[in-house]
Parts: structure tokens; C-alpha cells; sequence
């Protein structure tokens, strides 16, 4: 544990503080091993699927998983990914992904942005009453409301569009509570200095409030990200083609695929090429993608 | 002050943070519990609330055009589908049957077919039985893991990303893997269970008794370590003091566990479970690719239900139905754990 105290001192946002002595630590060095040999046999157990599909998607397809070891090949191909691409368009579902994804975050942080940003600075008439209205989207997840809002689509006439996958999420409470809690943070003296300097309401947003919630946001955009990459039912009941498929969507419909069955290095290289552009970003930010799911609490 | 400075800055001490600071920090508890609550709460306990004696300029129209986007796109994609659903659950209407193709007025009909629909029952007993199995199991498994990676070792880091890197994996590629796992004789889940002495059925997705147990399994594998980094952050926040005495008192692990740590984290517990809860009446992905509900219902879980009413009976006054169901069921959830909270916040008081 000596050595734990001589690290222990770190900046707060760096990511996971020393531990202190006390929990869960064994003094003696067999406790020590022992507890280290738990912990790796069960992350190792849990890594196991996606450490499986890795070695399956790289498996020869004349290696048919069904007998022998299911884990090693004599050799490696990357040809499943390629076979994979010609019998359905991921190349276009993976545009459709980012285009969806990018369209809802950008349009997100403007809204969210502007309603945290009055609720922050201003009284006005009804202020509260709109802004519990809002919260009201945090109750009732829009995912429980896919049969009123299909219609709502049908009417709107973008059915099939990737506009259609995005639109219900334009409006974020989520986004406009964080955000207006990160604002309300902004110490007042500051506000007032720059009202008194004759900051206009754009320069009080741009110069004042924003700088100091950065990271408010970020959080806020790395979980809102997560969740339309990875989100599924709406995508797919909104679209009926692969003109606006996303990768979920046209995953599920990939494995239903009749020549498909269980052909497993197939199964697993559509499922990676699902999965590994948002987790690639991960692994390579995954202090900011921690942080983030922890400060957001929302998936 | 030092709360709301917090909640501009993501850093390890999320949720956790109320348990360090104390009851009367309502809004760390997340946004399922406070938004029940309202701006109230959080302005009380703000710098820039009106206790805190904020000097908010007045304004006029201005405020109103900064909101109204966000107040548009919520009205046309919450609060009106909201009603629309209850004002369609007393219609008739069913698109594949030419006679009810537009909405006729029908009372509670499309209620009295639900609570006469012996799928319906099925579909809730299946919901409850996924909700509280897969939930607790998530939750218990999360605190444990928080437990044992909260330390400093070598490779600690690399024992964090197994534990938490399915969250963020899309349900349906973890379920698209899981297919293969639970698959009779050569999968690895079944091969793992034959090495430590199982015997039984193994068609875990085809076999009634089995598929909704598949299902959760499944779930407590992607969600265990979400809820853990709550559990890690909480941890973290502990004061160490209260440890160092337990310590000098001669309380071994389990007991300080269950007499000092798990007490102190119930704030963070309260806040996992209400995310859990919520999060498991809306994933139903893994259903889809797993078990389609079947086989005949054994693994429908509610919003699958719903979907199957609407998309593929075409039966649209039954599903408005069921929404205003699943949006009762949620609120209940949300609204009880808002109260718990309360109740347990005075009793800190």
C-alpha cells in the first residue's frame, strides 16, 4: 500500500484516484495474488465473447466453427469482411449511421444550448412551468412512444428518411438540464462583468457561459452519440430500405437473411463492423467515455 | 457551490458525490429522480437559485425564442404522442381489416380486449420476471466489480475495460454474439456450463423454459459493468476515515461492507436502480435478435408486445393501449423512486 500512497496524489480529472487502504485489501502478499487471480479470471470471462467474435471473424470460412476448437484457426483472413460487405450495403448503413448520429448531436446542442441558456440567465413569465414541460421527455422516453410517433412521421411525409430516424431527438431535456446545471455554475460576478462591459446576449452565451461547460457538453454529446450509434427499434420501424438503414438495423436484418443461418464468421463480422467504429473512439477516449457515462447517467 | 461547480466538470465523483456531501443534494441523484421533482429542487440548492438570491435579468420575448425549438420538438415528439396515445387507446382501429381501417369510437374496448388477452398476462409476467431478474443480478454484480477493481494493482485498467467495455456495444451486436454463445453443444456458454458440472437443456433460445432466462443473461452482461463505474465513482467519494477506524477497530471486509459501505452508497444504489429499472422496460433489441419473443411467448417482454400489436397485427387501438400501459408502468417506477429518495433524504436529516 506504500506504493498506493505515493501515487495518490493526482488531478481530479484524470480519471480513477488512488484507493485507500481499508476496502477489500489484503495485507499480505498471498492475499494480494489471490485476489489478482480472481479479478483476471473474471474479466477475462467477461471479455470472452467479444475476444471470441474477434477470432471468429478472422476465421477462414472453410473452417466451419462446428467441430474442433472454436477459438484458433490455422490461419487468418479478413476475406469474411469482405464477403460480408458484397451481400449487404454496411458501407451505406455505416454513412447512415454517421449522418443520423451527427445530424441529432448537432441539432441537440443548438436547441439544448439556447433553452439552457434562458432557463440559466433570464426570468421570465412561465419559466419554471416550461421548463418542467421539457423534463416531462426525461419521464416518458421516447422509446416507449414509437406507435404515436410513426404516425407523427406517416403525417410528416419523411418515413423511409434518415431525417425521420433523427427528428424525435432534436428536443433534449436531457441536454437542457445538464447543460443549464453546468451554467448555473458560472459564478454570477463573471455575468455581471460582462453585462456591465455591454456583452450582448450572444457574447454573455459565447464568452461567458460556454467556456466553463465544456465539459458539460462533451459529456453530454459522447452519451448522446452512444445512443443513436447504437440505438435500434426506432431506426428500424422508421426506415424500409437500405437507402436509410442504419448499421442496427441493417445488422438484424443481415443475420435474418436466409443464406445466412448460422454461418458464424459471417454473423461476426457484420456484428463488428456494427460495433467497432464507436469502439474503436472508445478505447482511444475511454477516460472521456467513462467520465462521461458517469457524469450523464443516461444511456 | 462546490455541488454545482462538480456538475460542470465530469469527473469520478457523478452520483457518489451526494453520499460524501451528505442528504439535501437532490439533483446528483440523476435525471430519472430529479426531473419528478423540478427546477424547485435543483434552484434551492444552486448558487443561481432564487434562494441564492440570483439577480436573473427580466426579459421579454427573448428567453421564449431561445426555448421554443427545444419546446416544439418536445410538444410534437412527447407531450403530444403522450395524448394522441390516450385519445387513440379508446379508438378502434386495425389496418388490416378494411371495416376498422379508420378510428371508430369504442370506449375502454381495446382495454377490456388487453385484460381478456391471456398473452397479454403472459407478456406482464415475463416483463416482471425479466425486470427482477436481470436488475438486481446487474446491480449486485456492478457494486462487486466496483468492489474489486477499486484498487491499485497492475493491469487494474485493462480488468476495467473487460468489465465495462459491452456498454458500449450496440445490444444488437452483443446479442448477434450471444446467439452464437448460447448455441447447443459447441457454443461457448454452453461449453463453460458442461466444464463446471451442467447437464441440462442447452437449446437456451429455443427452449420455452429457457429463453427468457437467455434474455436476461444477456442483459446482465451488458449492463453489469454500467452500473459498476456508478458504484466505482461512489466509492471514491467515501471519506477514507470512517475505513481507517473500521480498520483500527478490527472489522474485516465482509462487515465493513455490508455495515459502512453499502450504506453510504445508497444514494448511488438509488440512482442505479431507477436507471436500470427504466433502462429495462425499453431494450427489447436483444429480443429481437435472439428469440423474437417466442418460442410461443415464453421471452415477450412488453415493449416487444407492443411493437408485435402495432407492426405486425396492425392492431393500432390495442397498441395505443399498451403504450399508455408501459407509460404508466415507467412513471410508477420513477415517481416511487423519487419518494424513497425523499423519504430516505429526511431521515438523513
Amino acid at each position: 500500500m506504500a506504493e498506493a500512497s505515493v501515487r495518490s496524489v493526482r488531478g481530479r480529472s484524470t480519471g480513477f484516484r488512488s484507493v485507500s487502504a481499508g476496502r477489500f485489501a489484503p495485507r499480505h502478499a498471498v492475499g494480494r495474488l489471490v485476489l489478482a487471480v480472481i479479478i483476471g479470471a473474471i474479466a477475462l470471462v467477461w471479455a470472452a465473447p467479444v475476444i471470441w467474435a474477434i477470432c471468429a471473424s478472422l476465421r477462414p470460412f472453410e473452417y466451419p466453427l462446428g467441430s474442433g476448437n472454436i477459438w484458433f484457426s490455422h490461419r487468418l483472413t479478413l476475406a469474411n469482411f469482405a464477403k460480408v460487405g458484397s451481400l449487404a450495403p454496411f458501407g451505406h448503413y455505416f454513412v447512415n449511421t454517421v449522418v443520423v448520429v451527427v445530424m441529432t448531436l448537432a441539432v441537440q446542442i443548438v436547441t439544448s444550448t439556447m433553452a439552457a441558456f434562458a432557463f440559466a440567465n433570464y426570468r421570465f413569465r412561465g419559466d419554471r412551468l416550461l421548463f418542467q414541460i421539457i423534463l416531462i421527455q426525461m419521464m416518458i422516453p421516447t422509446a416507449a412512444l414509437l406507435v404515436p410517433n410513426f404516425a407523427t412521421i406517416r403525417l410528416l411525409g419523411i418515413y423511409n428518411t434518415r431525417l425521420a430516424i433523427a427528428i424525435p431527438f432534436f428536443g433534449s431535456a436531457f441536454g437542457t438540464f445538464l447543460i443549464r446545471q453546468a451554467f448555473l455554475g458560472v459564478p454570477r460576478s463573471l455575468v455581471d462583468a460582462g453585462i456591465i462591459d455591454g456583452c450582448s446576449w450572444w457574447q454573455l452565451l459565447t464568452h461567458i457561459y460556454l467556456p466553463p461547460s465544456l465539459a458539460a457538453l462533451t459529456a453530454f454529446g459522447i452519451s448522446s452519440v452512444s445512443f443513436h450509434w447504437n440505438d435500434f427499434l426506432w431506426p428500424l420501424i422508421i426506415t424500409s430500405s437500405d437507402q436509410s438503414r442504419t448499421l442496427t438495423a441493417g445488422l438484424v436484418r443481415f443475420t435474418q437473411l436466409g443464406e445466412i443461418g448460422a454461418q458464424w464468421q459471417y454473423l461476426t463480422a457484420a456484428t463488428l463492423i456494427v460495433a467497432g467504429p464507436l469502439f474503436v473512439v472508445f478505447l482511444i477516449f475511454q477516460k472521456s467515455f467513462i467520465e462521461s457515462f458517469v457524469h450523464s447517467g443516461i444511456k | 457551490m462546490r455541488r454545482s461547480k462538480s456538475s460542470s466538470r465530469p469527473q469520478f465523483a457523478g452520483p457518489g458525490v451526494t453520499d460524501a456531501n451528505g442528504p439535501g443534494v437532490t439533483d446528483a441523484n440523476g435525471p430519472g429522480v430529479t426531473d419528478a421533482n423540478g427546477p424547485g429542487v435543483t434552484d434551492a440548492n444552486g448558487p443561481g437559485g432564487a434562494a441564492g438570491g440570483r439577480r436573473r435579468p427580466r426579459s421579454v420575448i427573448l428567453p421564449y425564442l431561445l426555448v421554443l425549438p427545444t419546446l416544439i420538438f418536445v410538444a410534437m415528439f412527447t407531450i403530444w404522442p403522450t395524448i394522441s396515445s390516450l385519445l387513440g387507446s379508446f379508438f378502434l382501429q386495425r389496418l388490416n381489416i378494411a371495416k376498422y381501417r379508420e378510428p371508430t369510437f369504442a370506449g375502454f374496448a381495446n382495454y377490456a380486449t388487453l385484460f381478456h388477452d391471456p398473452t397479454f398476462y403472459q407478456v406482464l409476467g415475463n416483463t416482471a420476471f425479466y425486470v427482477l431478474g436481470s436488475v438486481p443480478v446487474s446491480i449486485a454484480l456492478g457494486f462487486l466489480f466496483a468492489l474489486l477493481i477499486n484498487r491499485r494493482m497492475r493491469g487494474i485498467g485493462l480488468a476495467r475495460l473487460a468489465l465495462f467495455h459491452p456498454t458500449v456495444l450496440p445490444m444488437v451486436s452483443v446479442a448477434t454474439v450471444w446467439l452464437f454463445l448460447l448455441t447447443p453443444d459447441y457454443g461457448l456458454f454452453n461449453s463453460a456450463l458442461s466444464f463446471i458440472g451442467y447437464r441440462g437443456a442447452q437449446n437456451w433460445t429455443g427452449n420455452p423454459d429457457l429463453a427468457l432466462l437467455a434474455i436476461i443473461f444477456v442483459a446482465i452482461w451488458k449492463n453489469a459493468g454500467y452500473y459498476m463505474i456508478f458504484y466505482l465513482a461512489g466509492l471514491q467519494s467515501l471519506p477514507r476515515e470512517v475505513f481507517e477506524a473500521a480498520r483500527l477497530d478490527g472489522a474485516g471486509a465482509l462487515t465493513t461492507t455490508r455495515k459502512i459501505t453499502l450504506p453510504l452508497l445508497r444514494r448511488t444504489s438509488l440512482f442505479v436502480t431507477t436507471i436500470a429499472f427504466i433502462g429495462a422496460f425499453q431494450s427489447v433489441d436483444h429480443v429481437f435478435v435472439l428469440t423474437s419473443g417466442g418460442p410461443s411467448n415464453a421471452s415477450n417482454i412488453l415493449l416487444y408486445y407492443l411493437w408485435q400489436v402495432r407492426f405486425e397485427n396492425l392492431n393500432v387501438g390495442v397498441a395505443s393501449a399498451l403504450t399508455i400501459v408501459l407509460i404508466a408502468l415507467l412513471l410508477m417506477f420513477t415517481v416511487s423512486n423519487f419518494l424513497i429518495s425523499e423519504r430516505k433524504g429526511n431521515l438523513d436529516g
